[in-house]
């Protein structure tokens, strides 16, 4: 019998060598040394990876109603065993110490516990009061991509169908919502066309401002064993910062901040001049638009802005785009006209197969739909996208960003299919949930920072957070984490873990963890996967979805929720795949996916099968088949290429300001580390946040190593250690912070500038100066 | 206390010299691969004085040309 430790050295050596046999194909250890490692009383169970947008599957091993271990699930085809570092140890956050296991409720200022019936009550009559006092746009929630499908679900029908208001949007409004308005201006359907297997197909990988070693790094893995493996491919990183990600690739184009609009603008350019666009591609398969310009940045409150499109012709464009010939972009991008051409060159080759990668870099950006549609444009000129190994793929940041926010609908404009400004849309919504049709309002109200600073303003009066951290992560905490703590609003949290955010709270639910219950998560390459409740939440702890259905009952809509405690997340997703029937968006049967580690949507109902490809009638059934690609989001069936101009960001530095800020996170940490400082070996790696210099900005500054220094923007402060020459370097003239560590908030320092088209913040940008403590 | 698992790259040509000198060195057991030069390493210390001291000579190995964290488990801090 193998005592527990012995099993734990097992564990972390069957966890290395699993890492190394997807590092190094071909790599062998000694088969009794493999065969030990799997030894042991340990109840395995799949499931996907509780942190970011790649989806890797897991094994979770149980024993006597624990989770003690986790491994890859090496029948996944998104990691094929391999985890990163935060996945192996995911499930040791669970068992800290301050875990959330009882009620509070705030008491003449103090917290008090109580029973999760009272604090239930308490938290429906205040809703229910609040609603019958100010109306029912005076209430909110705000939950996550990282909510799983179920949990997004039922907050829709509770907020839309069951009071009747929009109030309710999510934190992948920070993150996801550029590439959402990206994809539906020039596709009109949400989501990437292609999947994983493209890594595998191409030649070329052009990472635009997205640095996949730390953020996506079992998906860089694959690049890299792809690169090992065969001849003829190259990983291109373009970015702001030197990071791993540059160091690992085969060249690295560093660019100005904001320079990216201008690069991609100068790769078609050159795609036309060198006749290198395809031709009969874009004759059958695409139209041109121009949208409006100057748009503005979203600075002020109740700002507006609606975009409009006029039709142009390819001579047009081509005009527009004389303004930006390599050579007289060089200013603004930074960037050689020889390092553009050679960008364009590989775009332009038959002959080679590319995939662009981005993730926040082109979405949390003032442009950031602007910037999504130019990608899109380049793979349109040359008619690289929707096949094996050539396409735009833009990654997400959570684990169900795409599955819950973005196909759920989890924003203030979504429903489950389509948008509330559309009464078809509506008129199915209400359908599916038995209420009156009239009852789901037509606007859209509050996105993310809009929603926020209502509260601040008090026209919200209520608030939930689910499954998130706004007071960590929100852009300009500086304003939003007074505006929370004023009387005028009641807050409820649901978490896991105390956080900032819960600070402010007047009620803290206490929420079962990823494996503490069942549900689906949702991927970036449409991949829907199931997992069972694995252990029983300690104390009172409660799946957020039936906290939801347990206030929607005490508000008097249990007719709406009739589903069962122990089997609610099937119940829920089998009345949610209604809205997705058809061929374009069917979902698999929850049968389906208990059996498999995921399945990509479009399911195929007759062959079993993912849609791997979408609008390539070769792979997706739902094409038109007398066609070869059918863009069939759009009516016409054609993609649009959009004439989108460099413009600048809305704060630049200036001789009081003179550094560019850009923040971002390390692989180490999960977005605001509620759950990942909590696993020591994570928080002992990286156990604070820091302010990377270019070296050469910190030797006139006679800044060293590890010296603390003040951040300081026209918003707020933070005090850090500075970083020079460790895990990335920055442009000279730029600093960068990461944004996991609430003792240091970067987040009060950030500029609440937003892309007016997507509403999605742009953390990489804004003005600071640098102060010696 | 902490059981940790690397991937440990030697230097060209170092490998044997490598899994000689983790082998000697307390706290550590190897599984080196039959057919790569690279070698998991698991560790296994019973406080955090131990840690400290094993992460400085872990540093101090000449052959060692990039050690990975794969995985770090810590008995008394977690369920585990």
């Amino acid at each position: 019998m193998m005592n527990r430790r012995n099993f734990l050295k097992k564990a972390a050596a069957a966890s290395a060598m699993a890492a190394a046999v997807t590092m190094i194909p071909g790599i062998l250890f000694a088969s009794d040394q493999e065969d030990s490692t799997l030894s042991g009383d340990i109840n395995w169970t799949k499931g996907p990876c509780r942190f970011c947008g790649v989806g890797c599957g897991i094994l979770v091993g149980t024993q006597n109603g624990k989770a003690v271990a986790v491994k890859g699930d090496p029948n996944s085809s998104v990691n094929k065993g391999l985890l990163c570092v935060k996945g192996y140890h995911q499930i040791m956050c669970t068992s800290s110490a301050d875990r959330l296991t009882k009620p509070l409720v705030k008491k003449n200022g103090k917290y008090v516990e109580t029973s999760m019936e009272e604090a239930l009550d308490l938290v429906a009559s205040k809703m229910k009061e609040t609603i019958e006092t100010h109306g029912k746009d005076s209430v909110a929630m705000y939950t996550s991509g990282q909510s799983t499908i179920p949990e997004g679900y039922v907050a829709s029908k509770f907020m839309k169908g069951a009071i009747g208001t929009n109030n309710l949007d999510c934190n992948a409004r920070l993150c996801m919502a550029s590439a959402v308005t990206g994809f539906l201006t020039t596709f009109g359907a949400d989501e990437p066309m292609g999947c994983y297997e493209d890594i595998e197909h191409a030649n070329v990988f052009v990472l635009w401002g997205n640095n996949m070693a730390e953020m996506h790094p079992v998906l860089f893995s694959r690049m890299l064993d792809n690169r090992l493996t065969r001849k003829n491919v190259k990983i291109i990183d373009l970015a702001t910062r030197t990071t791993r990600t540059s160091k690992a690739a085969d060249k690295s184009i560093l660019f100005k901040p904001q320079g990216d609009l201008a690069i991609a603008n100068a790769i078609c350019y050159e795609l036309i001049n060198n006749g290198w666009v395809n031709n009969s591609f874009v004759e059958k398969h695409v139209v041109f638009n121009k949208g409006k310009t100057n748009i503005g940045y979203g600075l002020e409150d109740k700002f507006k802005f609606k975009d409009e499109a006029t039709p142009i012709n390819f001579n047009q464009y081509k005009t527009f785009l004389e303004d930006y010939r390599p050579d007289k972009v060089e200013t603004i991008t930074g960037v050689s006209a020889k390092d553009i051409k050679y960008l364009a060159s590989l775009y332009g080759d038959p002959n080679l197969k590319v995939v662009s990668f981005w993730c926040m870099g082109l979405n949390q950006h003032t442009r950031g739909t602007w910037m999504n549609n130019l990608v899109y444009n380049i793979h349109l000129l040359t008619g690289k996208i929707s096949q094996p190994g050539n396409g735009p793929f833009s990654l997400t940041g959570q684990p169900s960003a795409c599955g819950t926010a973005r196909e759920v609908g989890t924003f203030t404009h979504k429903l489950p299919k389509g948008v509330v400004m559309n009464k078809k849309h509506r008129e199915l919504a209400a359908k599916i949930w038995k209420v009156p049709y009239e009852r789901i309002p037509a606007k859209p109200t509050y996105h993310a920072t809009e929603m926020f600073r209502a509260v601040d303003r008090g026209d919200i009066k209520f608030i939930w957070t689910q499954v998130t951290n706004p007071l960590v992560s929100l852009p300009k905490t500086s304003r939003y984490r007074p505006a929370m703590e004023k009387d005028s609003c009641f807050v409820v949290v649901s978490d896991v873990f105390p956080t900032p955010t819960s600070d402010v709270a007047d009620v803290i639910l206490p929420a079962a963890w990823h494996v503490e219950k069942s549900g689906m998560y949702g991927n970036s390459e449409r991949r829907t996967q199931y997992w069972d409740k694995m252990v029983e939440a300690p104390g009172e702890a409660m799946p957020d979805a039936w906290m939801t259905i347990e206030i929607a009952k005490r508000m008097g809509y249990g007719d709406l929720f009739p589903y069962s405690k122990e089997n609610h997340h099937e119940e829920i997703y089998n009345e949610y795949r209604q809205f997705h029937a058809g061929k374009k968006h069917n979902m698999a049967p929850v049968e389906v996916l208990k059996k498999q580690s995921g399945v990509i949507w479009p399911y195929i109902e007759e062959t079993g099968k993912s849609t791997q490809w979408r609008f390539n009638s070769k792979y997706d059934p739902a094409c038109d088949s007398t066609k070869d690609f059918d863009f069939y989001g759009k009516p016409n069936g054609k993609a649009v290429i959009w004439q989108r101009p460099y413009e600048p960001a809305p704060e630049v530095p200036d001789n009081e300001y003179p550094f560019w800020l850009n923040t971002g996170r390390v692989i180490e940490h999960w977005h605001t580390g509620s759950m990942t400082r909590r696993i020591p070996v994570l928080h002992q790696a990286v156990p604070n946040a820091y302010v990377e210099f270019h070296p050469d900005d910190a030797k006139q500054m006679g800044i060293r190593n590890k010296q603390k220094v003040k951040v300081i923007s026209r918003r707020g402060t933070t005090v850090l250690p500075a970083s020079i020459n460790e895990r990335g370097m920055p442009t000279k003239g730029q600093v960068f912070v990461p944004f996991f560590d609430e003792s240091m908030l970067i987040n009060d320092v950030t500029l609440d500038a937003f892309c007016p088209i997507s509403k999605e913040p742009d953390y990489k940008k804004c003005a600071v100066r640098i102060e010696k403590v | 206390m902490p059981i940790k698992s690397y991937i440990a790259f030697p230097h060209s040509g170092e490998k044997n010299q490598l899994i000689s000198a983790l082998k000697n060195t307390e706290h550590c057991e190897v599984v080196p691969s039959t057919n790569k030069d690279v070698i998991v390493l698991v560790t296994d210390t019973e406080n955090d004085q131990q840690e400290e001291d094993l992460q400085q000579i872990l540093h101090s190995i000449k052959e060692i040309e990039h050690l990975n964290l794969v995985s770090g488990f810590n008995d008394k801090a977690t369920q585990l």
